[in-house]
């Protein structure tokens, strides 16, 4: 089956756990991972629900191609109500976990409550076990995932934890599993953090079996890897450089935000690009990138494995770090760099594996930082208070704040609250670049007008994930369409969102669909799972996902000044590059966009839209 | 012309669809802890290694076991276990030099690799030609062609 048809429900406060059987209707309507798991979520949570506290859930989710030889088919999401926006929050992640979950019998977790000391969950098959983990408590994600392993006698398990950060209530606070891969965004780590569960701790022996037409599955799943392997982008480029293939693009077009956002285009770019990653360094004469790592089940494999500079000054005395680690992606080399205006490429790595040790969104945390230097340069902060000189451009203060953002120390305690809660402390609230509260990614929504709309109404906060439209706006996947206009972005934007909720459901990665449209996951969907799984369904229920979760931030209170952006993306013009001159349109895409999806002026589904979509 | 497992560990992305592909053709599931093949990601190197057996052609495991369930497959090279023979004394487990005959708790059996028959699956399977099976005489013709390329085929 494509589900285990089991879900595990786990009370803290009770400290109980309990099998129950999955809703099957739902799993029809909502597929699994990020759209059921909403689903459970919206249905047993208050959406006023303060996000810390015992009140709110949090759940650990498999879709029904996870665990299977699907390409790219071992996603987990982690849903809960965000407390860095306060909205709906899922994140995804790949690397080993999901499919060992999901091998162990669960669709998925459900976490309710507040244990009373730290503990973890330990799963083994149906074994399942609410253990202490107060000798866990103050220790890295790295050193958790070590100590487990060396607890349970099997190096085998497969471990996602929270860090310090996440026990400290960092609200970009991630859930790493596998060391480096991350449920990176809005804060799902400290919500863990706030239940006092320190890691969810699987070894999964039962593997997934009785798909519904086994032999299709093979056959189809085959043809799809053959397309992934021919594509330029999942064949070559990925593989090749990873998603830092971008950097020289996205600034060529000028749509890299830059120190803050005040600035299109980075002049450091090169340095900290996927081509500067290969080259052999002056210092030991080797590149920093090692090789590419894939997730579970993944034929793209675009995963950075990388080994920072011996010599260089963060790491020259700690050779804890001088190993192979994740390295590298395109967000964190942008929200470390870029942002910030940091050009040297060993600093960020270095930044970056804290990110990954401690797990916090290098996203959140770097964008945090770009606005900590505007203040500092403005004279608002100064060194005393942050305890480093803080200009753009500086290194040394990046790689200081990661360090005490990690540790919770000094001015880290206020880094951790996300920009807009540090903006707001220091009287400029207009300085932070986030929507909802959370930070924007890695694309300036002036030069890539479909971006600005995607932040705008993205339902967990500013994110390129929720609609990628880079892939038609610079990529011309499926078909070019131009950056710089606003015309026909809200129809792209919908058909993006829609799409993409699909594909979160569904235990893929959404960096298949440079390669596969919906029409290419959907027979690999019908060959698995019972039931008719028409591309009409697909799109009925992307669409239902997105308004369930578009109800449930309604409800968290959140309203149509909340799909807006800063206002420097609003007044203060591009100053070079194609966009030049422009600023975001975001004003005359949201009605339109309100219209195509059914709301009333005021961002509300209509009855009409809520009726048509069953929810 | 007699095949073989071809490993090269620095195409592989540790993305474990030779393991699935294992357990799939072997037991109908996807289940990597029935896998025959393993993967070794070797964190602090960054190097992956798929692993399994090489086929010894005088097996430790065959001569081992004291009710002869493992045999020669003459078509293949393959040791093979027959199950409705092997009663589960794990003697092959200990003479494996390698470790790859292992103990399955549920069916009270050993197994191994048996090459599928001559169609290993987890060839079929690796995206990126980590795995091939190959002429068992030339499994080094590709490192040859390598330094054969170095040798004598650069612009002079």
């Amino acid at each position: 089956m494509a589900w285990t048809r089991k879900i595990l429900r786990v009370n803290l406060t009770d400290r109980t756990c309990k099998s129950e059987p999955l809703n099957m209707q739902w799993a029809q309507d909502y597929l699994g991972q990020r759209g059921l798991a909403t689903k459970y979520l919206v249905s047993e949570i208050d959406p006023k629900v303060d996000p810390l506290s015992p009140d709110n859930k949090i759940i650990w989710a498999t879709g029904p191609l996870t665990g299977t030889m699907a390409s790219t088919g071992g996603r987990y999401s982690v849903v809960t109500k965000g407390p860095l926006t306060g909205a709906i929050a899922c994140s995804n992640s790949g690397g080993y976990f999901g499919a060992e979950l999901k091998f162990a019998g669960w669709d998925m977790v459900i976490i309710e409550g507040r244990a009373s000391s730290p503990v973890y969950l330990s799963i083994e098959n149906d074994k399942v076990e609410i253990r202490d983990a107060s000798h866990l408590w103050g220790k890295t994600v790295w050193e958790t995932e070590e100590a487990i392993k060396a607890a349970h006698q099997d190096p085998q398990v497969r471990v996602s934890c929270i860090g310090r950060t996440g026990e400290a209530g960092v609200l970009y606070a991630a859930i790493v599993n596998d060391l480096h891969r991350a449920a990176g965004r809005s804060g799902v780590g400290a919500v863990a953090g706030s239940k006092n569960l320190k890691a969810l701790v699987v070894r999964g022996t039962l593997g997934v079996g009785n798909l519904a037409n086994p032999k299709e599955f093979m056959k189809v799943t085959y043809e799809k890897k053959k397309i992934l392997k021919e594509n330029a982008v999942t064949g070559q480029g990925l593989p090749t450089y990873g998603t830092q293939v971008l950097m020289n693009v996205i600034n060529e077009i000028g749509a890299m935000p830059t120190r803050n956002h005040k600035d299109v285009q980075f002049e450091g770019a090169r340095k900290i690009s996927a081509e500067a990653m290969h080259e052999p360094r002056e210092s030991d004469g080797k590149a920093q990138l090692v090789n590419n790592q894939g997730c579970f089940g993944c034929t793209i494999a675009c995963g950075r494995i990388s080994k920072i500079d011996q010599t260089h000054y963060t790491v020259v005395n700690s050779p804890k770090y001088w190993g192979a680690s994740g390295g590298l992606e395109y967000e964190a080399a942008w929200s470390l760099g870029c942002a910030n205006g940091v050009d040297d490429i060993e600093a960020l790595q270095y930044a970056n594996m804290l990110c990954n040790e401690d797990g916090f969104d290098p996203i959140s945390f770097g964008a945090t930082i770009g606005a900590v230097m505007e203040l500092y340069e403005m004279g608002v902060l100064t060194k005393e208070e942050i305890g480093i000189e803080a200009p753009f451009g500086s290194a040394r203060a990046l790689t200081f704040l990661a360090e005490q953002t990690a540790r919770g120390e000094g001015f880290g305690k206020i880094v951790g609250l996300g920009s807009k809660r540090l903006c707001e402390k220091y009287g400029h609230p207009e300085l932070s670049m986030s929507v909802k509260g959370q930070e924007f990614p890695a694309y300036d929504a002036r030069g890539v007008q479909g971006m600005g709309l995607t932040y705008a109404t993205s339902n967990r906060g500013a994110c390129h994930l929720r609609s990628y439209t880079i892939s038609s706006e610079v990529l011309g996947i499926p078909v070019k369409t131009d950056p710089l206009t606003t015309e026909g972005k809200p129809a792209l934007v919908k058909a993006f969102q829609d799409a993409t909720a699909v594909v979160d459901s569904s235990g893929l990665c959404v960096f298949t669909t440079f390669a596969w449209a919906l029409s290419d996951i959907q027979p690999q969907l019908q060959a698995a799972c019972e039931g008719d799984w028409s591309m009409e369904k697909l799109d009925l229920m992307g669409e239902r996902i997105w308004n369930m979760e578009r109800q449930f931030n309604n409800a968290a209170g959140f309203t149509r000044k909340d799909d807006d952006l800063p206002p420097r993306l609003k007044n203060e013009a591009a100053k070079a590059g194609p966009a030049k001159g422009l600023v975001s349109g975001i004003d005359k895409m949201i009605p339109e966009y309100y219209e195509l999806r059914g709301w009333d002026t005021e961002g509300r589904p209509t009855a009409e839209t809520v009726a048509r979509l069953g929810l | 012309m007699q095949k073989s497992l071809h490993i090269d560990p620095s195409k592989c992305t540790s993305c474990l669809q030779c393991e699935m592909a294992c357990s799939f053709e072997n037991y109908g599931v996807f289940n990597n802890s029935l896998s025959r093949i393993k993967v070794f990601d070797f964190h602090h190197t960054g190097a992956k290694v798929p692993y399994t057996c090489t086929q010894c052609d005088e097996a430790w495991c065959m001569h081992a076991c004291p009710v002869e369930a493992i045999k020669l497959d003459k078509t293949n090279g393959a040791k093979v276990v027959f199950e409705d023979v092997c009663v589960g004394c794990k003697v092959c487990t200990i003479a494996c030099p390698f470790g790859t005959v292992n103990y399955v708790a549920e069916t009270g059996k050993v197994q191994k690799c048996d090459l599928c028959g001559g169609n290993p699956a987890c060839a079929e399977a690796c995206p990126t030609g980590a795995i091939t099976y190959v002429d068992a005489n030339w499994t080094g013709l590709d490192r040859m062609r390598q330094w054969a390329d170095k040798l004598g085929n650069q612009p002079a």
